[in-house]
Protein backbone atom coordinates (compact mmCIF):
# COMPACT_ATOMS: atom_id res chain seq x y z
CA UNK A 1 0.00 0.00 0.00
CA UNK A 2 1.40 3.40 -0.92
CA UNK A 3 0.21 6.66 0.45
CA UNK A 4 0.47 10.15 -0.97
CA UNK A 5 1.25 13.19 1.15
CA UNK A 6 -2.44 13.94 1.65
CA UNK A 7 -2.90 10.55 3.25
CA UNK A 8 0.07 11.18 5.49
CA UNK A 9 -1.37 14.54 6.49
CA UNK A 10 -4.63 12.83 7.21
CA UNK A 11 -2.97 10.13 9.32
CA UNK A 12 -1.21 12.73 11.45
CA UNK A 13 -3.75 15.53 11.14
CA UNK A 14 -4.72 15.50 14.83
CA UNK A 15 -1.16 16.05 15.98
CA UNK A 16 -0.20 18.44 13.14
CA UNK A 17 -3.02 20.66 14.38
CA UNK A 18 -1.01 21.28 17.57
CA UNK A 19 1.09 24.44 17.21
CA UNK A 20 4.01 22.55 18.83
CA UNK A 21 3.93 20.05 15.93
CA UNK A 22 2.66 21.62 12.72
CA UNK A 23 3.90 20.48 9.29
CA UNK A 24 7.52 21.22 10.25
CA UNK A 25 7.27 19.15 13.41
CA UNK A 26 5.79 16.27 11.44
CA UNK A 27 8.77 16.47 9.07
CA UNK A 28 11.11 16.41 12.08
CA UNK A 29 9.36 13.27 13.34
CA UNK A 30 9.64 11.68 9.91
CA UNK A 31 13.41 12.28 9.88
CA UNK A 32 13.98 11.14 13.49
CA UNK A 33 15.83 7.94 14.30
CA UNK A 34 15.02 6.35 17.68
CA UNK A 35 16.60 3.21 19.16
CA UNK A 36 14.63 1.25 21.75
CA UNK A 37 16.84 -1.03 23.86
CA UNK A 38 14.65 -3.82 25.24
CA UNK A 39 11.25 -4.64 23.74
CA UNK A 40 9.53 -5.65 26.97
CA UNK A 41 6.95 -3.89 29.12
CA UNK A 42 8.45 -0.43 28.53
CA UNK A 43 9.59 -0.87 24.95
CA UNK A 44 6.23 -2.11 23.60
CA UNK A 45 4.08 0.95 24.41
CA UNK A 46 6.95 3.34 23.63
CA UNK A 47 7.42 1.78 20.18
CA UNK A 48 3.69 1.70 19.54
CA UNK A 49 3.20 5.43 20.08
CA UNK A 50 6.37 6.39 18.19
CA UNK A 51 5.37 4.28 15.19
CA UNK A 52 1.87 5.75 15.29
CA UNK A 53 3.28 9.30 15.54
CA UNK A 54 5.28 8.75 12.36
CA UNK A 55 8.82 8.59 13.74
CA UNK A 56 10.61 7.73 10.50
CA UNK A 57 13.15 5.21 11.71
CA UNK A 58 12.83 2.88 14.70
CA UNK A 59 15.43 0.39 15.92
CA UNK A 60 13.99 -2.37 18.11
CA UNK A 61 16.66 -4.22 20.03
CA UNK A 62 16.05 -7.43 21.95
CA UNK A 63 17.49 -10.92 21.78
CA UNK A 64 14.76 -12.41 23.92
CA UNK A 65 11.79 -14.47 22.72
CA UNK A 66 8.14 -14.03 23.64
CA UNK A 67 6.98 -16.00 26.66
CA UNK A 68 3.43 -16.56 27.93
CA UNK A 69 4.21 -14.65 31.15
CA UNK A 70 5.11 -11.56 29.06
CA UNK A 71 1.64 -11.09 27.62
CA UNK A 72 0.03 -9.33 30.60
CA UNK A 73 2.23 -6.26 30.07
CA UNK A 74 4.08 -6.57 26.74
CA UNK A 75 1.07 -5.57 24.74
CA UNK A 76 2.42 -5.90 21.19
CA UNK A 77 2.66 -9.69 21.44
CA UNK A 78 0.02 -12.33 20.89
CA UNK A 79 -0.30 -15.96 21.94
CA UNK A 80 0.80 -17.00 18.47
CA UNK A 81 4.09 -15.11 18.93
CA UNK A 82 5.27 -17.28 21.86
CA UNK A 83 8.75 -18.61 21.20
CA UNK A 84 9.44 -16.04 18.45
CA UNK A 85 11.94 -13.16 18.72
CA UNK A 86 10.39 -10.08 20.31
CA UNK A 87 12.17 -7.67 17.95
CA UNK A 88 10.78 -9.49 14.92
CA UNK A 89 7.22 -9.83 16.26
CA UNK A 90 7.20 -6.19 17.37
CA UNK A 91 8.36 -5.05 13.94
CA UNK A 92 5.55 -7.01 12.30
CA UNK A 93 2.89 -5.60 14.65
CA UNK A 94 4.17 -2.03 14.26
CA UNK A 95 4.34 -2.17 10.45
CA UNK A 96 0.65 -3.06 10.55
CA UNK A 97 0.06 0.20 12.41
CA UNK A 98 2.32 2.24 10.12
CA UNK A 99 3.72 0.80 6.89
CA UNK A 100 5.36 4.12 5.93
CA UNK A 101 8.15 4.06 8.52
CA UNK A 102 11.37 2.11 8.55
CA UNK A 103 11.73 -0.45 11.34
CA UNK A 104 14.91 -2.32 12.08
CA UNK A 105 14.58 -5.48 14.21
CA UNK A 106 17.90 -5.97 16.01
CA UNK A 107 18.03 -9.47 17.47
CA UNK A 108 20.95 -8.97 19.80
CA UNK A 109 21.77 -7.89 23.36
CA UNK A 110 23.31 -4.46 23.88
CA UNK A 111 26.89 -5.20 24.91
CA UNK A 112 30.16 -3.31 25.34
CA UNK A 113 31.26 -4.30 21.81
CA UNK A 114 28.23 -3.03 19.88
CA UNK A 115 26.83 -0.10 21.91
CA UNK A 116 28.90 2.84 20.61
CA UNK A 117 28.69 1.93 16.91
CA UNK A 118 24.95 1.34 17.19
CA UNK A 119 24.23 4.59 19.05
CA UNK A 120 25.95 6.59 16.29
CA UNK A 121 23.10 5.68 13.92
CA UNK A 122 20.34 7.08 16.17
CA UNK A 123 19.29 10.52 17.41
CA UNK A 124 18.03 9.31 20.75
CA UNK A 125 17.71 6.13 22.76
CA UNK A 126 14.85 4.78 24.86
CA UNK A 127 15.80 2.55 27.76
CA UNK A 128 13.46 -0.42 27.88
CA UNK A 129 16.02 -2.60 29.65
CA UNK A 130 15.48 -4.55 32.85
CA UNK A 131 18.95 -4.70 34.37
CA UNK A 132 21.60 -2.36 35.74
CA UNK A 133 24.38 -3.54 33.48
CA UNK A 134 22.44 -2.42 30.39
CA UNK A 135 21.37 0.87 32.01
CA UNK A 136 24.97 1.83 32.81
CA UNK A 137 26.06 0.73 29.35
CA UNK A 138 23.35 2.90 27.74
CA UNK A 139 24.54 5.79 29.91
CA UNK A 140 28.20 5.44 29.00
CA UNK A 141 27.63 4.88 25.28
CA UNK A 142 25.31 7.92 25.27
CA UNK A 143 27.95 10.11 26.88
CA UNK A 144 30.57 8.94 24.37
CA UNK A 145 28.32 9.48 21.34
CA UNK A 146 26.50 12.63 22.63
CA UNK A 147 23.16 10.83 22.44
CA UNK A 148 20.33 11.84 24.77
CA UNK A 149 18.36 8.97 26.30
CA UNK A 150 15.13 8.40 28.17
CA UNK A 151 15.42 6.30 31.29
CA UNK A 152 12.60 4.38 32.90
CA UNK A 153 12.56 1.66 35.48
CA UNK A 154 9.87 -0.09 37.43
CA UNK A 155 9.35 -1.89 40.72
CA UNK A 156 5.98 -3.53 41.53
CA UNK A 157 3.68 -0.45 41.44
CA UNK A 158 6.37 2.27 41.32
CA UNK A 159 8.30 3.76 38.45
CA UNK A 160 11.18 6.18 37.84
CA UNK A 161 11.53 8.34 34.73
CA UNK A 162 14.12 10.87 33.56
CA UNK A 163 15.84 12.20 30.45
CA UNK A 164 19.62 11.98 30.62
CA UNK A 165 22.50 13.52 28.68
CA UNK A 166 20.15 16.06 27.08
CA UNK A 167 21.44 19.58 26.34
CA UNK A 168 24.20 19.43 29.00
CA UNK A 169 21.82 18.06 31.63
CA UNK A 170 22.77 15.38 34.15
CA UNK A 171 23.44 11.72 33.31
CA UNK A 172 22.36 8.49 35.01
CA UNK A 173 25.70 8.31 36.84
CA UNK A 174 25.09 11.83 38.22
CA UNK A 175 22.03 10.35 39.95
CA UNK A 176 23.26 6.84 40.75
CA UNK A 177 27.08 6.89 40.47
CA UNK A 178 27.61 3.19 41.14
CA UNK A 179 25.69 -0.02 41.08
CA UNK A 180 25.91 -3.08 43.21
CA UNK A 181 24.12 -4.83 40.35
CA UNK A 182 21.40 -6.29 42.52
CA UNK A 183 18.82 -6.59 39.80
CA UNK A 184 15.27 -7.02 41.01
CA UNK A 185 13.32 -8.17 37.98
CA UNK A 186 9.58 -8.26 37.34
CA UNK A 187 9.93 -12.06 37.11
CA UNK A 188 11.17 -12.18 40.71
CA UNK A 189 8.88 -9.70 42.50
CA UNK A 190 5.92 -9.27 40.18
CA UNK A 191 4.60 -6.19 38.42
CA UNK A 192 1.22 -4.72 37.62
CA UNK A 193 0.79 -4.76 33.82
CA UNK A 194 -0.29 -1.12 33.32
CA UNK A 195 2.80 0.19 35.20
CA UNK A 196 5.31 -0.29 32.35
CA UNK A 197 2.48 0.85 30.05
CA UNK A 198 2.38 4.21 31.84
CA UNK A 199 6.16 4.58 31.97
CA UNK A 200 6.75 3.44 28.39
CA UNK A 201 4.06 5.82 27.16
CA UNK A 202 5.73 8.68 29.04
CA UNK A 203 9.03 7.72 27.39
CA UNK A 204 7.37 8.03 23.96
CA UNK A 205 5.94 11.39 24.99
CA UNK A 206 9.37 12.70 26.06
CA UNK A 207 10.91 11.36 22.83
CA UNK A 208 8.36 13.24 20.72
CA UNK A 209 8.97 16.45 22.75
CA UNK A 210 12.72 16.11 22.26
CA UNK A 211 12.35 15.60 18.50
CA UNK A 212 10.08 18.65 18.33
CA UNK A 213 12.44 20.59 20.59
CA UNK A 214 9.63 21.70 22.90
CA UNK A 215 10.04 23.07 26.44
CA UNK A 216 9.50 20.99 29.53
CA UNK A 217 11.62 17.94 28.70
CA UNK A 218 12.24 15.92 31.89
CA UNK A 219 15.97 16.66 32.07
CA UNK A 220 17.52 17.39 35.49
CA UNK A 221 14.48 15.88 37.17
CA UNK A 222 13.53 12.42 38.30
CA UNK A 223 9.83 11.64 38.17
CA UNK A 224 8.60 9.09 40.69
CA UNK A 225 5.29 7.45 39.99
CA UNK A 226 3.31 5.23 42.37
CA UNK A 227 0.22 3.69 40.80
CA UNK A 228 -0.86 2.24 44.16
CA UNK A 229 -0.90 5.45 46.23
CA UNK A 230 -0.77 8.18 43.53
CA UNK A 231 1.88 9.93 45.61
CA UNK A 232 3.92 11.09 42.63
CA UNK A 233 7.03 13.23 43.07
CA UNK A 234 9.47 15.27 41.05
CA UNK A 235 13.02 15.27 42.41
CA UNK A 236 15.66 17.72 41.16
CA UNK A 237 18.98 16.20 40.15
CA UNK A 238 22.25 18.02 39.50
CA UNK A 239 24.84 17.44 36.83
CA UNK A 240 28.05 16.01 38.26
CA UNK A 241 30.88 16.82 35.84
CA UNK A 242 33.35 14.41 37.42
CA UNK A 243 31.04 11.44 36.75
CA UNK A 244 30.73 12.47 33.10
CA UNK A 245 34.46 13.14 32.67
CA UNK A 246 35.28 9.71 34.13
CA UNK A 247 33.23 8.03 31.40
CA UNK A 248 34.77 10.18 28.66
CA UNK A 249 38.25 9.31 29.87
CA UNK A 250 37.89 5.56 30.30
CA UNK A 251 35.39 4.77 27.50
CA UNK A 252 33.28 1.65 27.69
CA UNK A 253 34.48 -0.90 30.18
CA UNK A 254 32.55 -3.94 31.20
CA UNK A 255 31.46 -3.87 34.83
CA UNK A 256 32.06 -7.49 35.60
CA UNK A 257 31.09 -8.91 38.93
CA UNK A 258 32.02 -12.53 39.25
CA UNK A 259 31.21 -15.02 41.95
CA UNK A 260 32.90 -18.33 42.64
CA UNK A 261 30.91 -21.34 43.74
CA UNK A 262 32.47 -23.68 46.24
CA UNK A 263 33.06 -26.55 46.45
CA UNK A 264 34.20 -27.09 42.87
CA UNK A 265 32.88 -30.65 42.65
CA UNK A 266 29.24 -29.57 42.97
CA UNK A 267 27.43 -29.15 39.65
CA UNK A 268 25.30 -26.04 39.05
CA UNK A 269 22.58 -25.04 36.57
CA UNK A 270 22.32 -21.23 36.30
CA UNK A 271 18.86 -20.27 34.94
CA UNK A 272 19.47 -16.49 34.73
CA UNK A 273 19.69 -14.47 31.51
CA UNK A 274 23.20 -14.01 30.04
CA UNK A 275 23.54 -10.34 31.10
CA UNK A 276 22.70 -10.91 34.77
CA UNK A 277 25.54 -10.42 37.18
CA UNK A 278 27.59 -11.57 38.92
CA UNK A 279 28.52 -14.16 36.30
CA UNK A 280 29.43 -17.55 37.64
CA UNK A 281 33.01 -18.09 36.80
CA UNK A 282 33.57 -21.82 36.89
CA UNK A 283 33.66 -25.02 34.89
CA UNK A 284 31.08 -26.68 37.13
CA UNK A 285 28.25 -24.45 35.87
CA UNK A 286 25.99 -24.63 32.82
CA UNK A 287 23.83 -21.65 31.90
CA UNK A 288 20.33 -22.18 30.49
CA UNK A 289 18.03 -19.16 30.82
CA UNK A 290 14.44 -19.87 31.94
CA UNK A 291 12.95 -19.39 28.50
CA UNK A 292 15.35 -21.91 26.93
CA UNK A 293 14.78 -24.72 29.45
CA UNK A 294 12.43 -26.73 27.23
CA UNK A 295 14.72 -26.50 24.25
CA UNK A 296 17.93 -27.31 26.16
CA UNK A 297 16.79 -29.66 28.95
CA UNK A 298 18.74 -32.54 27.38
CA UNK A 299 22.01 -30.71 28.24
CA UNK A 300 21.30 -31.07 31.96
CA UNK A 301 23.07 -34.10 33.47
CA UNK A 302 20.66 -36.60 35.05
CA UNK A 303 23.29 -38.83 36.68
CA UNK A 304 24.50 -36.48 39.46
CA UNK A 305 22.95 -33.90 41.81
CA UNK A 306 22.45 -30.58 40.00
CA UNK A 307 22.14 -27.42 42.12
CA UNK A 308 19.82 -24.97 40.37
CA UNK A 309 20.59 -21.32 40.97
CA UNK A 310 19.30 -17.84 40.06
CA UNK A 311 19.53 -14.39 41.65
CA UNK A 312 17.27 -15.00 44.68
CA UNK A 313 16.15 -18.62 44.53
CA UNK A 314 12.67 -17.93 43.10
CA UNK A 315 13.20 -18.63 39.42
CA UNK A 316 15.39 -21.63 40.22
CA UNK A 317 12.57 -23.21 42.22
CA UNK A 318 10.17 -22.59 39.30
CA UNK A 319 12.73 -24.16 36.96
CA UNK A 320 12.96 -27.25 39.14
CA UNK A 321 9.18 -27.63 39.19
CA UNK A 322 9.05 -27.30 35.41
CA UNK A 323 11.88 -29.79 34.80
CA UNK A 324 10.48 -32.32 37.29
CA UNK A 325 6.91 -32.22 36.00
CA UNK A 326 7.66 -32.11 32.31
CA UNK A 327 10.82 -34.20 32.01
CA UNK A 328 10.98 -36.29 35.19
CA UNK A 329 14.26 -34.94 36.59
CA UNK A 330 14.76 -36.17 40.17
CA UNK A 331 18.29 -34.92 40.82
CA UNK A 332 17.63 -31.17 41.13
CA UNK A 333 18.34 -29.18 44.30
CA UNK A 334 17.33 -25.52 44.74
CA UNK A 335 19.98 -23.06 45.94
CA UNK A 336 17.82 -21.23 48.49
CA UNK A 337 18.44 -17.46 48.50
CA UNK A 338 20.33 -17.75 45.21
CA UNK A 339 23.49 -15.88 44.29
CA UNK A 340 22.61 -12.97 46.56
CA UNK A 341 22.73 -15.23 49.60
CA UNK A 342 26.13 -16.59 48.50
CA UNK A 343 27.45 -13.06 47.91
CA UNK A 344 26.24 -11.92 51.34
CA UNK A 345 27.88 -14.92 52.97
CA UNK A 346 31.16 -14.21 51.13
CA UNK A 347 30.95 -10.57 52.21
CA UNK A 348 30.49 -11.51 55.86
CA UNK A 349 33.47 -13.84 55.59
CA UNK A 350 35.74 -11.09 54.26
CA UNK A 351 34.53 -8.65 56.89
CA UNK A 352 34.89 -11.05 59.81
CA UNK B 1 15.91 22.45 70.52
CA UNK B 2 14.37 19.47 68.79
CA UNK B 3 13.25 19.25 65.16
CA UNK B 4 10.89 16.93 63.32
CA UNK B 5 11.69 15.52 59.87
CA UNK B 6 9.58 13.35 57.61
CA UNK B 7 11.25 10.28 56.10
CA UNK B 8 9.93 8.71 52.89
CA UNK B 9 10.95 5.27 51.67
CA UNK B 10 10.64 4.04 48.08
CA UNK B 11 10.78 0.68 46.34
CA UNK B 12 12.39 -2.18 48.20
CA UNK B 13 13.46 0.15 51.04
CA UNK B 14 9.80 0.63 52.03
CA UNK B 15 9.54 -3.15 52.33
CA UNK B 16 12.71 -3.42 54.38
CA UNK B 17 11.61 -0.68 56.79
CA UNK B 18 8.03 -1.95 56.77
CA UNK B 19 6.63 1.53 56.06
CA UNK B 20 6.36 4.10 53.28
CA UNK B 21 6.98 7.03 55.61
CA UNK B 22 7.54 8.06 59.20
CA UNK B 23 8.29 11.18 61.19
CA UNK B 24 11.38 11.38 63.29
CA UNK B 25 11.98 13.74 66.17
CA UNK B 26 15.61 14.67 66.56
CA UNK B 27 17.11 16.05 69.75
CA UNK B 28 19.83 17.92 68.04
CA UNK B 29 19.47 20.64 65.44
CA UNK B 30 22.78 19.62 63.90
CA UNK B 31 21.33 16.51 62.20
CA UNK B 32 22.20 16.13 58.52
CA UNK B 33 21.58 13.56 55.78
CA UNK B 34 24.41 11.37 57.01
CA UNK B 35 23.11 11.16 60.56
CA UNK B 36 19.63 10.31 59.25
CA UNK B 37 21.13 7.60 57.05
CA UNK B 38 23.09 6.21 60.00
CA UNK B 39 19.93 6.19 62.09
CA UNK B 40 18.02 4.24 59.42
CA UNK B 41 20.76 1.73 58.80
CA UNK B 42 20.99 1.11 62.55
CA UNK B 43 17.24 0.71 62.97
CA UNK B 44 16.44 -1.35 59.86
CA UNK B 45 18.05 -4.11 57.89
CA UNK B 46 18.67 -2.41 54.53
CA UNK B 47 20.23 -4.79 52.01
CA UNK B 48 21.75 -2.44 49.44
CA UNK B 49 23.09 0.67 51.16
CA UNK B 50 25.70 1.52 48.54
CA UNK B 51 23.38 2.51 45.73
CA UNK B 52 20.67 4.35 47.74
CA UNK B 53 20.37 8.10 47.04
CA UNK B 54 18.77 10.58 49.41
CA UNK B 55 16.77 13.67 48.43
CA UNK B 56 16.01 16.51 50.84
CA UNK B 57 12.88 18.53 50.03
CA UNK B 58 12.81 17.03 46.52
CA UNK B 59 16.42 17.91 45.81
CA UNK B 60 19.13 15.34 45.29
CA UNK B 61 22.60 15.72 46.73
CA UNK B 62 21.80 18.50 49.19
CA UNK B 63 24.24 18.68 52.09
CA UNK B 64 24.09 20.64 55.32
CA UNK B 65 21.99 20.65 58.48
CA UNK B 66 18.33 19.64 58.32
CA UNK B 67 15.63 22.06 59.35
CA UNK B 68 12.36 21.46 61.19
CA UNK B 69 9.77 20.07 58.73
CA UNK B 70 12.27 18.84 56.11
CA UNK B 71 11.32 15.84 53.99
CA UNK B 72 14.04 13.23 53.45
CA UNK B 73 13.40 10.65 50.71
CA UNK B 74 15.33 7.38 50.38
CA UNK B 75 15.48 6.27 46.74
CA UNK B 76 16.88 2.99 45.49
CA UNK B 77 17.58 2.60 41.78
CA UNK B 78 15.02 0.31 40.09
CA UNK B 79 16.09 -2.25 37.53
CA UNK B 80 12.78 -3.60 36.23
CA UNK B 81 11.56 -3.05 32.68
Amino acid sequence: MTMNSNDLNNRHSRQIRLPEVGPDGQEALRHARVLIVGMGGLGCPAAQYLAAAGVGSLGLMDYDTVNLSNLHRQILYKENDIGQHKAKMAKRALQEINSEIEILAIMDWLIEDNAVELFKSFDLVIDGSDNFRTKYLINDASVLTHTPWIYASIYKFQGQLSVFNYKSGPTYRCLFPTTTNRNISCEEVGVMGPLPGVLGTLQASEAIKMILNTDGVLSGKLKLIDLLTHQDKLIEIQRNDSEIEKVKKRGIIPEVFSCTLEPRNKFYLDVRDPFEEPRLDAKNVINIPMNRLDEKQSDIPADQPVHVICQTGKRSSQAIEQLQTKYGFNNLVNVVGGIQAIMNKNKQKTHA
Amino acid sequence: MSITVKLKYFGVIAEETGKAEETLELESNSADVNSIKAHCYETYSISDRESIQVAVNHQMGKAGALKDGDEVAFLPPFSGG
